[in-house]
């Protein structure tokens, strides 16, 4: 098990892409290029030149970056072999389109594929290039970074740009507050059982060629050494072998356009037009208020691996709010991370411990119903698009032409299935979440009626000493327009995937 | 109390006549994964006391893997397994089968060995009945009629809130709930609610699981002395495979992945059928065997209504030795995903499932039969799904409806029927509505 026997191996940043450690704030211009190879040979060359951008700290800062992440058929496409590509996770290989994919993220409805803006049939993207540059910067950084071979090499799907709402999304709301933090040096000594929260996450989680929360090596490609490889770096668990995965990881985009007149208009209907109960309405279906205030109090106790300057907005759990009176099971941010430990009591002997086990632990109706989160982190990497609309603004009728706006949702992961898409299904999308009925994410949630179940657009608030407050009928304000799913390979595999 | 039963019919198929039959079972379907609950054949939906029933072709790719040990792989028929958990006593279910749908399952049964125009069906379906083994059962007296007559009480009270929710503002928590219960006593005086009474126990169930309590642990008594004698031998040797049995990692290949996971989250509810080749050795088997026995007094006698372990999201599981003692199934009922489900099984129930299954071949590493195994989650998972075989018609009697679900439901109940009920605990039933 993980802590007996490690072996450890420093990681290399000069060959990680940078966006794994860094989400590169002060670059607040950025693109995303979903691109298919026109030209093999002309690809491969551009990406050799491609300056891609490692996760080196600098300083000063760079003011640009570049990254890169390709689709199962742009490997392909570049000529990447069968048995190569059998080394890579099955989620990646077979895409997120697959039916029975969407059916498990809710890509169903006004989220089904045949209404993408891209990765729709027929046009899935070989290659997600993602600009990033301090905004005086952006368009020399992109025009020098394409050069002259660009067009010769790809043909462009779509180019997604971003704008920079200062740290809110669309709805108006803090985003990405809270990250995982990687435990890049693995100091950690994983536990069997992790009795208390922590948000430090094992390298393996994110980064493949590295043990995991398991104290595992997550499958990649492993290659038998030859020259056309001979870059490469060696597997930790089978150093006869080549690491194609190493210091690469999954990254996952997903499109996800938001209503944001609509999240407003129904906010403000179901609290009669008054505006502050608007907001706390909002703020309970999030999880956090607009500021990015967590419902339930900062505690004392320091959480590993909280950033000092987080502690205000992180640092805390949902131990304290066991009924969900302040923080409501259903809210956004208590789906997406439930802030659990593997065990349902803390500081226990081993005689309560298993007693837990074997079933004879707590009784009440919500005990112990989630998973332990560690197992389902992300690292979120997304921006916003389109323009700022304040809550005010979207009550008032829209111009006869609006421009969409949204989110280009980006996340890393090792394990697309047991993180992210676990994530998706069984904790957003799922109406069963926590011991909860009839509702799935209040704001993520497509709305669409399961077999037996016709109704999923509910909210409920628990209150201490009281019925818990309902709201019934939320619309669906988040609809997917794209996605797919990309391996984000390390620069010694960029340049293998590159090579002539 | 109305306990639960169940039942399970093996037949071998008749080789010429599988296509046939996949298309009979098909025809139940009307998506794969989807059972047309009224679908003429067997139609599930008749039947009052059934939970769960299955029509699985146990066409188990993993039967080459005994030669990992060099052994010469045994051939097996392929079998047609019906099976299913229902209220009370096979006996009779078996008798509104043969009443209900005795067309249907003749034309089932008859792509089946030893299936003649002529022949009697329950007495053949009684002759190829596999019990099994073991069987867990999520709340036992939880019968499909109080699971709906519950269901529609807590469909009663949700449409009386969503509509009345603002009547009942700054009351006690207290008042609340003789006013619910005012609600529910009228509604079941108008006839629009039902609340049945628990049935009398069958006193020949008492006295066979009073008699099991009894004599297991006496017969385990009496067989102490030699047990104590061979037990560190066993172990050793024990300790000493678990080291040195091979342990492949085989893949799934993507087309049985993809038919299995076509074949899921239709409903809230998936079932899980699987099946794989034990260990070769008559250690492995006395030991399957020992654990089957452990499992079976403690899902009878001693584990907690609503969980198995600290899992609270399997309706019914069977374990059976399928056609002999070389393999073993498993079928279950469990809300979610595959990924949740294997996720609980590796973080919440890992021991538990790995004291019987690391006796399969291919299975990954234990630490003493309880530890590691399963925590090797890739290769666990791999090997889950590789021993998982389609289920090809899957109907349960309570669609969107998860064992948690049935658990609020008998809570809200519980707690209307109570005579005195203190503030403290109206508020805790008050947090299920």
């Amino acid at each position: 098990m993980a802590g007996t026997a490690m072996t450890y191996s420093m990681v290399d940043y000069a060959d990680v892409q940078g966006l794994v450690r860094f989400g590169y704030g002060r670059m607040t211009s950025a693109s995303y290029a979903l691109v298919r190879v026109k030209n093999v040979a002309a690809a491969k060359a551009w990406l050799r030149a491609a300056p891609v951008t490692n996760a080196v700290e600098k300083s000063p800062p760079p003011t640009t970056a570049l990254q890169i992440a390709f689709t199962a058929p742009g490997l392909t496409n570049l000529g990447l072999p069968k048995s190569v590509m059998e080394g890579f996770s099955r989620e990646f290989r077979t895409g997120m389109s697959k039916k029975f994919r969407a059916r498990l993220l809710g890509d169903v409805g006004r989220n089904a594929r045949k209404h993408w803006d891209w990765s729709g049939p027929g046009s899935e993207a070989h290659l997600l290039v993602m600009f990033f540059a301090e905004h005086e910067h952006f368009d020399s950084f992109v025009q020098s970074t394409k050069g002259n071979t660009w067009s010769d090499a790809f043909e462009e799907v779509i180019w997604l740009d971003t704008s920079d709402l200062d740290g809110d999304e669309p709805f108006g709301f803090a985003d990405g507050i809270s990250q995982p933090q990687i435990d890049w040096e693995q100091q950690l000594e994983r536990p069997h059982t992790q009795l208390e929260y922590t948000n430090i996450a094992a390298l393996g989680e994110f980064l493949l060629g590295y043990r995991n929360e398991y104290g595992k090596f997550t499958d990649r490609p492993l290659l038998d050494p030859d020259p056309a490889n001979a870059e490469l770096l060696p597997a930790v668990d089978a150093p006869a072998k080549k690491d194609l995965g190493r210091n690469g990881t999954y990254l996952v985009m997903r499109q996800l356009k938001q209503d944001v007149r609509e999240f407003w208009k129904f906010l403000y209907e179901q609290a009669d037009g008054n505006l502050a109960e608007a907001n706390q309405l909002g703020a309970k279906m999030v999880g956090r208020t607009r500021a990015g205030d967590p419902l339930v109090p900062i505690q004392a106790e320091s959480i590993p691996g909280t950033e000092p300057r987080t502690v205000k907005q992180n640092q805390f759990t949902y131990e304290a709010d066991p009924a969900g009176a302040r923080c409501p099971f259903g809210a956004h941010i208590r789906r997406a991370n439930p802030r659990n430990s593997d065990f349902p009591e803390r500081r226990i002997g081993a005689l309560r411990k298993l007693i837990i086990i074997l079933g004879f632990g707590p009784k009440g109706f919500y005990d112990d119903l989630t998973s332990s989160v560690r197992f389902h982190r992300i690292l979120r990497r997304g921006r916003e698009y389109g323009s700022e609309l304040s809550p005010e603004q979207a009550l008032q009728p829209p111009p006869a032409e609006e421009l969409p706006r949204g989110l280009h949702f980006i996340c890393l992961n090792a394990n697309i299935s047991r993180q992210f898409e676990f994530l998706q299904n069984a904790w957003i999308a799922s109406t069963k979440f926590a011991g909860l009925t009839g509702e799935s994410d209040p704001v993520l949630g497509n709305r669409k009626p399961i077999p037996g179940c016709p109704v999923t657009g509910n909210f409920k608030m628990p209150n201490d000493g009281t019925l818990p407050r309902r709201v019934s009928g939320l619309p669906q304000f988040v609809i997917v327009k794209g996605g797919a799913y990309f391996f984000l390979p390390s620069l010694r595999a960029l340049r293998y995937f590159a090579g002539a | 109390m109305t306990p639960q039963g169940n039942f399970m019919i093996l037949a071998p198929i008749v080789s010429s006549r599988e296509a046939e039959l996949r298309g009979l079972l098909d025809s139940m379907n009307e998506a794969p994964g989807s059972v047309n609950p009224n679908n003429p054949l067997v139609p599930f939906a008749q039947f009052d006391t059934l939970h769960f029933a299955r029509f699985v072709i146990l066409d188990d790719k993993t039967v080459g893997d005994l030669r990992i040990y060099g052994l010469p792989v045994r051939t097996h028929p392929l079998y047609l397994a019906f099976l299913g958990d229902i209220d009370g006593e096979q006996e009779a279910f078996l008798n509104e089968l043969v009443r209900r749908a005795s067309d249907g399952l003749r034309a089932i049964f008859s792509c089946c060995h030893g299936f003649a125009s002529n022949t009697d069906l329950m007495a053949w379906m009684k002759l190829l009945r596999s019990p099994a083994s073991a069987v867990y059962v999520n709340t036992r007296g939880r019968t499909v009629r109080r699971i709906r007559e519950e269901a529609a009480l807590e469909d009663a009270i949700e449409s009386h809130l969503a509509s009345q929710a603002s009547s009942f503002e700054g009351l006690p928590a207290r008042e609340i709930h003789a006013q619910l219960k005012r609600f529910v006593e009228a509604e079941k005086s108008a006839g629009r609610l039902t609340l049945s009474d628990e049935g009398a126990t069958p006193p020949g169930w008492l006295l066979r699981k009073m008699l099991h309590l009894i004599c297991m642990p006496l017969l385990v008594l009496l067989a102490s002395p030699l047990l104590i004698l061979i037990a560190p031998f066993c172990l050793f040797q024990l300790r000493r495979l678990e080291k040195t049995d091979p342990e492949p990692y085989i893949v799934v290949d993507d087309g049985h992945f993809e038919t299995l996971a076509e074949a899921e989250d239709h409903d809230v509810t998936n079932p899980y059928s699987a099946l794989g080749s034990l260990k070769p050795g008559l250690l492995r088997l006395l030991t399957l065997r020992g654990v089957l026995l452990v499992i079976d007094y403690a899902t009878r006698h001693i584990i907690k209504p609503g969980r198995l372990g600290r899992v609270r999201t399997i309706h019914f599981a069977h374990w059976v030795l399928i056609g002999g003692t070389e393999r073993l199934g498993f079928f279950s009922n469990y809300d979610g995903g595959n990924e949740s489900y294997m996720d609980d099984f590796i973080n919440k129930l890992g021991f538990g499932l790995n004291v019987f299954t690391s006796n399969g071949i291919g299975y990954p590493r234990t630490d003493w039969l309880l530890r590691g195994g399963s925590a090797d989650e890739r290769r666990f998972k791999e090997f889950q799904r590789r021993h998982t075989v389609l289920t090809q018609v899957w109907y349960k009697a309570y669609p969107g409806l998860t064992a948690v679900d049935l658990d609020r439901n008998t809570r809200i109940r519980r707690g209307l029927e109570s005579s005195s009920i203190s503030e403290q605990e109206a508020c805790e039933w008050l947090a299920l509505l």
